[in-house]
């Protein structure tokens, strides 16, 4: 299948200073598909997160061009058009569930009856139903992990950014989370998905490998294997590192 | 800016504290049960009494609404939330206004709590009546609420935000002319005291205290007030930055 819609994200040359002076991010440069699961995979502190904030505005960028549905990320328009979910579960812990999606649902700019429509319909989607009247704060992990991801939903965004939306999950709830990624980008959705864990990359239609703050490799999961003669992604990465040094 | 969102941050803040009773309870009742305390505290001087309980009121919802606001505002910054929603399509003054209102609404029923027993249960008589002694009442703990969202950028955690209290609000405390009349202070702290918002916010409540009337006086202290939490506002909105 060729993919005729221009790329969701293009990032050109892209280095990120954080605070502390420290070079976060190197001269990356990568297109991310449209339509399409992105993978960010890499171990912890290899500058996934970083990314992260800067294609969704929260971080400024030192080099380097990001444009994200054709406008410069960060950029005002992009709001009512992407989704953030943070790596941290973040939600009020002393709203019930319902609420929390209730009162995002608003900001994302949703009026009645739509509102009332989508905040059931995201609880079903995420299986949540029989806890929406419970505090959040009193949910189990996998439960707030929902409630994160189900606030990341609630305003039907273009893009998807989810930092470690799978961590912690139970192996059945994973499976679950997954194919709700597959029916999202079936519908038109991009996702970008972060993960240390190297087993979920195989589930991604693209993958972007990052080490240190620099890319590694950008290629679909059976490429990146088949290049580099590996059973798996992670055989696959431990190569590339290998060959880095 | 949509009052809409507004209005839904100013009722989810509103829900949160619903959902917190022991909260909403030390907000509602500390100023009126301060009150009570300092009533029994000072038995046998009741003139002393009548004359400086009015002032509690310009102090006492300042206190509490800095110390909840930082807190709120502080745990919005680091448990993510506010991340979230400045990547979403509202205006920062709506989450600010958002705040303000919820807490003016709950200043207000602190505020005729604590006026209610001031002057319907201890009978302490203010020349210028519940209207103006709520009025003050209120913007003081406005100002509170917005110093508190201010300061909560300069807390890395709720430890410092806690100390930003004893930090920023005693020193005004001392020199407000509670303690002592303002113009028996070193001249140093005399200037301190005029450049401070807590002096004016009990300086209006002295004004209701002692003139039926509404004073000129009255009228520029509660302005200072106003302008302070204004200006907090403003400086608050401006730690709020959508790019770090």
């Amino acid at each position: 299948m060729t993919n005729a819609r221009p790329p969701a994200v293009e990032i050109k040359r892209l280095a990120v200073v954080v605070s502390g002076g420290f070079t976060a991010l190197e001269d990356i440069t990568v297109n991310l598909p449209a339509g399409q699961i992105t993978g960010f995979i890499g171990p912890s502190g290899a500058g996934k997160t970083t990314l992260i904030r800067a294609i969704v505005g929260r971080q400024r960028i030192a080099r380097g061009r990001l444009t994200v549905l054709g406008q410069p990320a960060g950029s005002a328009k992009l709001r009512s058009r992407i989704s953030y979910m943070t790596q941290a579960v973040s939600m009020y812990a002393d709203l019930t569930t319902r609420q929390n999606l209730r009162y995002f649902a608003a900001m994302a700019g949703l009026t009645r009856p739509q509102l009332n429509d989508r905040v059931e319909a995201v609880l079903d989607i995420v299986g949540l139903k029989n806890q929406a009247r419970q505090l959040a704060g009193t949910l189990s992990g996998g439960q707030k992990q929902r409630v994160s991801l189900a606030i990341a939903l609630i305003g039907q965004p273009k893009l998807l950014v989810l930092d470690e939306p799978t961590v912690g999950l139970d192996p059945v709830l994973r499976e679950d989370i997954w194919a709700l990624f597959h029916r999202l980008s079936n519908a038109g959705a991009t996702l970008i998905v972060s993960s240390h864990v190297m087993e979920e990359a195989a589930r991604c239609d693209d993958l972007v490998l990052i080490r240190n703050g620099r890319l590694l490799a950008h290629d679909t999961p059976e490429a990146l294997c088949r290049n580099n003669h590996a059973a798996t992604v992670e055989q696959a990465f431990l190569k590339l590192v290998e060959e880095a040094k | 800016m949509s009052p809409r969102k507004t209005l839904a941050t100013a009722r989810r803040v509103l829900q949160q504290l619903s959902h917190d009773h022991r909260t909403l309870a030390l907000i509602l009742l500390v100023p009126s049960v301060l009150l009570i305390i300092f009533k029994y505290a000072f038995q046998g001087e009741q003139t002393v009494f009548d004359q400086l309980a009015p002032m509690i009121l310009g102090i006492f919802p300042l206190v509490i609404m800095f110390i909840v606001t930082s807190i709120a505002t502080l745990r919005e910054r680091t448990v993510g939330t506010l991340d979230r929603l400045l990547t979403m399509p509202i205006a920062k003054l709506d989450f600010l206004l958002g705040y303000a209102l919820a807490f003016a609404i709950l200043a207000l029923a602190q505020a005729s709590l604590a006026s209610f027993v001031l002057l319907g249960l201890l009978n302490v008589s203010v020349a210028g009546g519940a209207g103006p002694v709520l009025i003050c009442a209120i913007l003081s703990g406005l100002l509170g609420m917005s110093l508190g969202l201010f300061m909560s950028a300069f807390a890395s955690s709720e430890f410092q935000a806690v100390q930003f209290m004893p930090a920023v609000i005693f020193p005004q405390l001392l020199t407000c002319g509670l303690f002592v009349a303002r113009d028996q202070m070193a001249k140093l702290l005399q200037w301190f005291a005029n450049i401070m918002p807590l002096t004016y916010s009990v300086d209006a409540l002295k004004q209701v205290t002692a003139h039926a009337d509404w004073t000129a006086t009255l009228t520029r202290d509660l302005a200072v007030v106003a302008g302070y939490t204004v200006a907090a506002l403003i400086f608050g909105a401006l730690t709020i930055r959508r790019r770090e």
